[in-house]
């Protein structure tokens, strides 16, 4: 679905090689200042490779109309952001910004549980702490329903235990609807119970990835 | 209109100065560092002032299309580049550019419906009327052009990440920036809407207090003052439109991409 091809931005990032599979959950790990969060925003144009060329389902991105290639492929930001007031202003707003139908208060509330967040729609959403924070931006990225998720670091802001719950949520709802995931965390744990493929990114360059079978 | 104007006498003039020197000897005593900055103001004032007397004496006696032409259209320049150097941060050239555009597009059809529908005044060109009121409505428009560009500039620098994130999901680069952009906007208008509201009760507006003073009947003043009100509120509201509506494209490439911060 992704293919990288002697991909470099600046002097930041050098891939030679990289495919990324459809309806794969794909993890990317590596140590801070790697340049994860840059392959991610490769991968949606929010930044333009130096040299290279990324395909995206065989169509160089950079040919893609970047709006709607970025309503395809839904980015989720390191951290998390509000928009407007309202838990439900938050919520929308992915909607609002994609141009997507609104979805009724009903679906809203039960997303919103399904990441095991439990409030009032009407409730002011800068009081929130920064789990339920980054969990609310979970639910208004799945609401999105695009065929490509990408997060970055997720669940950062959650325990260990209430990490693993979310993550399993979404990758389950990502395999039911046949969604592409690449994730990127610092747990191992998360990265080996989740993913099916596993790219390690050192300074500079790709080490190696782990292929495993589902 | 004017048989009954006091001509102020030089030792008039010059004994309204004891204010300065009052305010100088407050901050003395308060030991304010300002000294420096109030005399040369004070200077600049008068000096300015008495220069501006000097050409528009000139100008009315020899009123003539080209000149009036000239001198608004310096007076535009002029307020352009004041708005470069009033706003506190490093403008690019496409920034600048809009700016410039906006400013001209936006103060100078306002003025042409302004003398040509409402005032209607004759010749066109008449200096006495075309100029002080090319004045207000420039001077309005570069304080609200500064306020806008200064606020959309201030938001597109705290919230970028907002908008940032806002991109990532989808939105187009007008959408990603539409708070900013309403508020930057909002925070341009605000003045001169507020100024209308205080208007007569607060303060009588620095024009009608002159015509006043120079002997005009009160009520043809304040016909005036409405209209140059009115008039001004228009053409802030529509230079600063015509900013804020260009002026957040500066920010994205054409790959709809945030530019800078890198
Ligand atoms: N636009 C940019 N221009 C120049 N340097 C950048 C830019 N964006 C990021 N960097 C640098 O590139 C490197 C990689 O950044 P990136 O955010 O991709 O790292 P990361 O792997 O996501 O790290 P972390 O795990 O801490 O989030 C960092 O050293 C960062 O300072
Ligand atoms: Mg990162």
């Amino acid at each position: 679905m992704f293919t990288f091809q002697d991909v470099v931005y600046k002097d930041i990032l050098k891939l030679n090689k990289l495919t990324i599979n459809k309806r794969q959950i794909t993890c990317l790990v590596g140590e801070s200042g790697t340049g994860k969060s840059t392959l991610l925003k490769l991968m949606n144009n929010m930044i333009s490779s130096t040299s290279g060329t990324i395909f995206y389902n065989e169509t160089p991105v950079e040919e893609l109309d970047p709006v709607e290639i970025r309503r395809d492929i839904s980015m989720l930001s390191q951290s998390p952001v509000l928009f407007g007031e309202t838990v439900k202003d938050n919520l929308e707003a992915g909607l609002i910004f994609a141009d997507k139908p609104l979805a009724d208060e009903e679906k809203l509330i039960e997303t919103m549980n399904y990441f095991y967040l439990h409030k009032n729609l009407e409730e002011n959403a800068e009081t929130l702490s920064g789990g339920e924070q980054q969990r609310l931006a979970l639910s208004r990225m799945i609401l999105l329903d695009s065929s490509v998720f990408l997060l970055d670091e997720p669940t950062s802001a959650l325990d260990e235990d209430l990490e693993h719950k979310v993550m399993e949520r979404f990758i389950d709802h990502a395999r039911k609807h046949e969604k592409t995931v690449v994730f990127v965390t610092h747990s191992k744990t998360i990265a080996k119970a989740f993913a099916d493929n596993i790219v390690d990114i050192t300074p500079f360059s790709i080490k190696g990835s782990v292929k495993r079978e589902r | 209109m004017n048989d009954n104007i006091i001509d102020l006498t030089l030792w008039q003039l010059l004994s309204a100065y004891v204010f300065i020197i009052l305010l100088l000897i407050i901050v003395k005593l308060r030991k304010i560092p300002r000294n420096k900055e109030i005399l040369i103001s004070t200077l600049r004032m008068t000096f300015q002032l008495l220069i501006v007397g000097y050409i528009l004496m000139y100008l009315f006696d020899n009123p003539h299309p080209l000149l009036t032409t000239a001198v608004v259209l310096i007076m535009v320049t002029f307020a352009i580049w004041n708005i470069y150097k009033r706003v506190r941060m490093d403008l690019n050239k496409k920034m600048k550019k809009i700016i410039a555009i906006s400013m001209a597009a936006g103060t100078l059809s306002s003025l042409i419906y302004f003398n040509f529908v409402v005032i209607q005044f004759s010749p066109w060109y008449e200096p006495r009327y075309f100029i002080p009121i090319a004045g207000m409505i420039i001077g309005n428009s570069m304080t609200g052009i500064t306020l806008g560009v200064q606020t959309l500039m201030e938001n597109m620098k705290d919230q970028r990440s907002r908008v940032e994130a806002a991109l990532m999901l989808g939105a187009t680069p007008k959408e990603a920036t539409r708070k900013m952009v309403n508020q930057a906007f909002d925070s341009a208008i605000l003045p001169t809407i507020n100024s209308m509201v205080g208007t007569g009760i607060v303060f009588l507006p620095g024009m009608m207090t002159g015509q006043i003073l120079a002997g005009v009947n009160p009520v043809t003043a304040i016909e005036y003052q409405i209209a140059i009100l009115l008039g001004v509120a228009g053409a802030v509201a529509l230079t600063v439109i015509l900013f804020v509506q260009n002026g957040y494209k500066v920010f994205f490439n054409e790959r709809k991409q945030l530019e800078g911060g890198e």
